[in-house]
């Protein structure tokens, strides 16, 4: 079982190496799909980007960290990332981040159970005119209030 | 040496400019340049740093290490240049033209006044707990620069906790200044990839692959990163606390081997420029300690010489004479207990290229707790060995759980320079001033051939005087049988020696030109693999590679700091001993005739040898679980 | 869009930037920009012509060009409404520099948080293609350009031009020691000129309208005109031109804010103007300005506004240097100590000199600019913090 999902990986990763080329400057490409079709970048897919690329694991490991949006732990199937820098934050941000994790019954930071939902805090990200703002995987909904907040989140479940 | 500085992986940008050689009187290589209101005149593209020093004028690093690539990330070595808004880091400045540069005003000495609080705010601790005492960098400029109290605070509590796992390096990141310095020697410097920074702003921590233990990654041990650490984050594990114990244990009887690198290095952890030998003071205080015995690992070194030497002539025997093509050419050797685990976890296809000799360490523990133990009738279950190595991968590979040839734990402890010198510390002694005094017998008198394994090319060129000798009964043709193509630190070195009317049993090495390779550092060692995994290397016979840079006098386990001139030294240090003792060939050597005559009496490579004094080796791979 | 009438984002009339420029040599291209006086879009405000000629001196057979879409800058987005409504004018405008300059190959590194602009952007090259706008031989004239789009992955200090290379590259995105400055030692080592997608879009329509009309616009050193994106505290936030040498309080009327007690200029890395300093101007001679106009009224308590830019930088640093790293987080800390009401005004003194230090020894702009919004807000609004609490 774990064989057949670490080939199907490795299979990918190929792919993506074939596409992307073996130099280090396709490292991020290459780790930006993976999360994209995973939620997240395996210890196992980072070795075999390392070992493709001839980079050492614990170098790839050291660039999956430093990017908000790469994660080696797994993630939602929804990254749910709400603006908290402070136009968004004086357009109502604090009221919307509550409704959100009464909705969803995590806290910032968590994920839900049926690993649907993670909840993120993110910076600002360029919607300060219609905050408060947020992205759920790379969707963008703005003016959110308390209740289309929660209207948005029903379409996801 | 400046080989692998140049070559690493830094981006370009951060790569030390390197300026061609030219005369410094042409036109155009030099630029005149203002430092406090003095005129100098350097070469084109020196930092701002090598400026200041090349002059004798001070300026304080922290992130700098001549071994390594630039990083410019500590900020104390800012200064004040002319025309620039902000300061400028001098060790990564290029002068490319006139500047004018200010070492020491009111902001330089206020910023760099105020990168140390923030540094010492964040650094848990207390100076008088730690085994960087009196050597840190740290607290060195924070008395330099007059700190008095903790301006931004102090955090009080851990915020990560040590990593014990490895047997030869333990890391404490509470007291990491983030300087970088181990990771641009394990990445650029080693090659070997086990550190690296992880996250970013204040989450900045240094790790190893997805934060594992060190003993569960592919950390070879080397150690080189505990030299270059500015602090204590880094250091050995050290085993100094339980050699007391048994020193202090009547019923147990103690004997010391000490391998030829810390007595050309332990001057230096007394104040002592590099550069002197040691060695009879050191054999001085190691008996006032109360080691019950002080060995000379020297004479393990002539042993793994007639061992590997032989099999190297029965590996060429097999190849040339019998055709057998399941023997394995070149043959590398085995000594360094880095390089081993950098080859098992690399290259582990390749493990039947090592020579299978152990390292003269793990021979001299077995040998103790055998023929030794016999000879003195001594109980081996009493007899505690402890070795004294230049190196941290030392005490990895004495826990390596096939290291039992003699029915007990061959070698019981390994311990390292610094560790040594700091017993000697502890038992009231100062070495430089102690009486000289000898090594015990049986093990006490070694050659110079197992002397110069310290240094890079010295088992080359040992295995070299006993080979050619051996081969041809006659003297290797260099004079005062210094082998020099053997010696100095280019990265990776290549020579050979022709060998011409051989003694009749050797005929089929007649007109063979033995080639033979050295390389230092795992860089190095990395290029020489990929050579051989490419089938380049079909014609080179032996190999020699050590894994640490300038060999084992640069070990892991050697005062710090290091550089490239302390290295010189110790080297200079080493030869100039070699020359001066009267037994030079490891044959030669009165105890390795006795050992074979009495003991190992089906010579070299025999059964009684094979059980001993060779092992085997495991298929470590780098795949991180 | 532009919430205002454009006079320099304007459409009309105006001829086909990349023919115009493409039917001169690199060279009058150079001299073109360079006489406009135009400067960059992104901050630091380097003269645009003095970059690219520094890169075209160069005889490397390798160049670069960059345009830096990674917009991070806390209350800036103009970019975005750029990359929306002038995605062929920031595109020709690579091509022209790279022209300019004899680069091959652009890139243009999206932030992470506008992929959703990505479609659109690669139709765009896409049609550029087909239209032989882009690729080989452009326009018949026998140039070449490929242009790739990478995306970030949320790294406000990728907007750092080295950082950026060093993303570009595989790396972290850590800011590298300069010099060498791009320009010299750029991409994998060859020479890259990084600009902003406002400057690109600007020196693309300078071909068309020239460079002598363009510095009609604008103050003595600052040229032309810039767009603001304004949020906050006002009635009408959003994207707006405006000309070098606009007050504050002209831009607070535009904007229809009342009440207006402070306004930050230049994102959270930038000045915090009270009200007695509303006459001052936006301009590179005064307070400067990427695009970031955040405005703040009577009600706002501006410790937590310092508060939350101090939090953006904890996270935000790259954390190799230790002035920014360390120094942020002590700021920040100094933050909370004023909010639970021990910190000593000697202990506010040592930490703006220690933000002083920041500005000159950090390694990068990131920690350079840092210090400044805590040291404007603690000095300009000194009193009413701590008279609240
Ligand atoms: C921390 C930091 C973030 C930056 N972010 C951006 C950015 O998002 N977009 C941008 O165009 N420039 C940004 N810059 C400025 C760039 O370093 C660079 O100066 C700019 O891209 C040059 O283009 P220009 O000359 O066209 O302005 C940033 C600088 C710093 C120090
Ligand atoms: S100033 Fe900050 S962001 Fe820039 S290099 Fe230093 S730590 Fe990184
Ligand atoms: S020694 Fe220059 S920045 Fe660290």
């Amino acid at each position: 079982m774990i064989d057949t999902k670490q080939n199907a990986m490795t299979e990918e990763i190929e792919m993506l190496v074939g596409k992307y080329g073996r130099t280090r400057d396709a490292l991020m490409p290459i780790i930006q799909n993976i999360q994209v079709n995973h939620g997240m970048v395996t210890d196992f897919a980072q070795q075999e980007v390392a070992r493709m690329l001839d980079v050492h694991p614990v170098e790839v490991y050291g660039v999956v960290t430093f990017y908000s949006f790469l994660s080696e732990t797994p993630k939602g199937r929804y990254i749910v990332r709400l603006c908290k820098t402070i136009s968004c934050d004086m357009a109502g941000k604090e009221a919307v981040a509550r409704a959100v994790e009464r909705e969803l019954g995590v806290k910032f930071g968590e994920t839900t159970r049926d690993n649907k939902f993670s909840l993120e805090y993110i910076n600002c990200m360029g919607m300060c005119d219609q905050g408060p703002s947020m992205l759920v995987n790379d969707l963008v909904f703005t003016k959110l209030t308390p209740h289309t907040v929660v209207d948005i989140l029903n379409r996801f479940k | 040496m400046d080989k692998i500085v140049k070559d690493n992986r830094a981006p370009v940008s951060q790569k030390p400019l390197v300026m061609a050689k030219v005369d410094k009187d042409a036109i155009g290589a030099t630029v005149g340049i203002e430092i406090n209101g003095n005129p100098y005149k350097v070469m084109l593209g020196t930092t701002i740093l090598e400026a200041c020093r090349e002059n004798n004028i001070h300026v304080p690093t922290l992130c700098y290490h001549e071994d390594l690539c630039l990083a410019g990330v500590c900020r104390v070595c800012v200064v004040e240049v002319e025309g620039m808004n902000t300061l400028q880091a001098a060790c990564t400045f290029p002068i490319i033209n006139k500047v004018k540069v200010r070492t020491t005003s009111e902001k330089v000495r206020k910023a760099r006044r105020h990168v140390l609080d923030l540094m010492l705010s964040e650094h848990y601790g207390e100076c008088y707990s730690c085994h960087r005492n009196g050597n840190c960098e740290l607290q060195k400029l924070a008395k330099e620069y007059g700190v008095d109290s903790y301006k931004f605070g102090h955090i009080q509590e851990r915020r990560y906790k040590i990593d014990r796992s490895s047997y030869a390096v333990v890391r404490d990141m509470d007291k990491c200044i983030l300087c970088k310095r181990c990771v641009r020697t394990c990445i650029d410097l080693q090659e070997v990839g086990v550190l690296e920074a992880i996250n970013r702003g204040d989450k900045t921590k240094i790790t190893t692959f997805m934060d594992k233990p060190l003993a569960e990654v592919v950390c070879i041990s080397c150690g080189q990163c505990i030299n270059r650490c500015p602090t204590g984050a880094l250091k050995a594990n050290d085993p100094s606390d339980e050699i007391w114990n048994v020193i202090d244990d009547p019923s147990k009887h103690v004997v010391i081997q000490t391998a030829p690198s810390p007595r050309a290095a332990i001057g230096e952890e007394f104040g002592l420029p590099a550069g002197i030998s040691m060695t009879k003071q050191m054999n001085r205080a190691l008996k006032m300690i109360g080691f019950d015995k002080v060995f000379d690992t020297n004479f393990s070194a002539d042993l793994t010489i007639m061992e590997e030497g032989t099999e190297l002539l029965l590996r060429l025997k097999k190849k040339l004479v019998e055709g057998d093509n399941n023997v394995r050419l070149p043959q590398f050797t085995s000594c360094s207990p880095g390089w081993i685990k950098y080859i098992e976890h690399f290259y582990p296809e390749y493990l039947d290229y090592l020579s299978t000799c152990k390292s003269p360490q793990q021979m001299f523990g077995a040998v103790i707790k055998t023929f030794y133990a016999n000879e003195n009738k001594i109980d081996p279950a009493n007899i505690v060995t402890v070795a004294l190595m230049p190196c941290s991968a030392k005490k990895f590979e004495c826990n390596r759980p096939e290291m039992n040839a003699s029915g007990f734990k061959d070698v019981d402890y390994g311990l390292t320079t610094r560790e040594l010198a700091q017993m000697i510390r502890e038992a009231g002694l100062f070495l430089p001033d102690l009486p000289p005094d000898t090594f015990d017998e049986p093990f006490g008198e070694a050659s110079g051939a197992g002397l110069i394994f310290g240094a890079t090319g010295g088992v080359m060129e040992a295995a070299l005087r006993t080979a050619y000798e051996l081969v041809t009964g006659r003297v290797v043709p260099f004079e005062n049988l210094d082998i020099l193509p053997c010696r100095g630190f280019d990265g990776v070195k290549q020579a050979s020696v022709k060998l011409e009317n051989v003694k009749p049993e050797w005929s089929f090495l007649e007109g063979v030109d033995l080639n033979f390779m050295i390389a230092h550092g795992t860089a190095n060692a990395k290029k020489v693999m990929e050579a051989l995994v490419r089938g380049e290397l079909s014609n080179i016979h032996f190999i020699e590679v050590m894994a640490c840079p300038g060999g084992c006098l640069g070990g892991g386990g050697q005062p710090i700091p290091t550089s490239p001139e302390i290295r010189k030294k110790r080297a200079e240090a080493i030869y100039q001993e070699d020359a001066g003792l009267p037994v030079r060939k490891s044959h030669e050597n009165p105890h390795i005739t006795y050992i074979y005559e009495k003991f190992l009496t089906e010579g070299p490579c025999g059964h009684l040898s094979h059980k001993l004094l060779h092992t085997h080796y495991v298929k470590r791979g780098k795949y991180i679980g | 869009m532009i919430k205002n009438k454009s006079i320099l984002f304007n459409r009309e009339n105006l001829g086909d930037c990349l023919a115009i420029a493409l039917n001169k040599n690199p060279q009058d291209i150079l001299m073109e920009i360079r006489e406009s006086n135009l400067k960059g879009r992104g901050g630091a405000g380097f003269p645009t012509g003095t970059k690219w000629m520094l890169a075209a001196a160069s005889l490397a057979n390798k160049k670069y060009v960059v345009c830096n879409a990674d917009e991070g800058e806390p209350g800036t987005f103009k970019d975005r409404v750029l990359l929306s409504d002038f995605p062929d004018l920031v595109f020709e405008g690579m091509v022209i520099s790279g022209y300019a300059i004899g680069a091959q190959k652009g890139f243009m590194y999206l932030r992470g948080e506008y992929s959703y602009l990505l479609k659109q952007l690669n139709d765009q090259l896409e049609k550029m293609l087909k239209e032989k706008r882009l690729g080989k031989n452009i326009l018949g004239k026998g140039y070449d350009f490929e242009i790739e789009i990478r995306l970030g992955a949320g790294a406000y200090v990728c907007g750092e031009e080295t950082a950026l290379i060093e993303s570009l590259e595989g790396h972290r995105g850590e800011a590298r020691n300069r010099p060498p400055y791009p320009v010299n030692t750029g991409f994998m080592g060859n020479p890259t000129i990084v600009n902003n997608v406002e400057t690109f879009v600007t020196a693309a329509i300078i071909m068309s309208r020239g460079g002598e009309w363009f510095t009609k616009l604008g103050t003595g050193k600052s040229k032309g005109h810039k767009l603001v994106s304004v949020s906050g505290d006002c009635e009408e936030p959003g994207v707006y031109e405006v000309p070098f040498g606009i007050s504050i309080n002209e831009l607070l009327k535009m904007v229809k804010a009342k009440n207006a007690k402070a306004v930050q200029v230049g994102g959270a890395s930038g000045y915090c103007a009270c009200e007695g300093e509303f006459e001052r101007q936006i301009s590179f001679e005064d307070l400067s300005t990427g695009g970031s106009i955040m405005i703040f009224n009577q009600s706002r308590d501006m410790l937590h506004v310092l508060r939350n830019f101090m939090e953006f930088f904890v996270e935000e640093s790259c954390g190799q240097c230790t002035p920014c790293r360390i120094g942020n987080k002590k700021l920040l800390e100094g933050v909370e100590k004023i909010e639970q009401g021990d910190c000593s005004l000697s202990y506010l003194r040592e930490l703006i000199e220690l933000g002083k230090t920041m500005k000159i020894a950090s390694k990068c702009g990131l920690g350079q600019s840092s210090p400044t919004p805590f040291i404007s807000i603690m000095t300009n609004f000194e009193q009413e913090i701590f008279s609240q609490r």
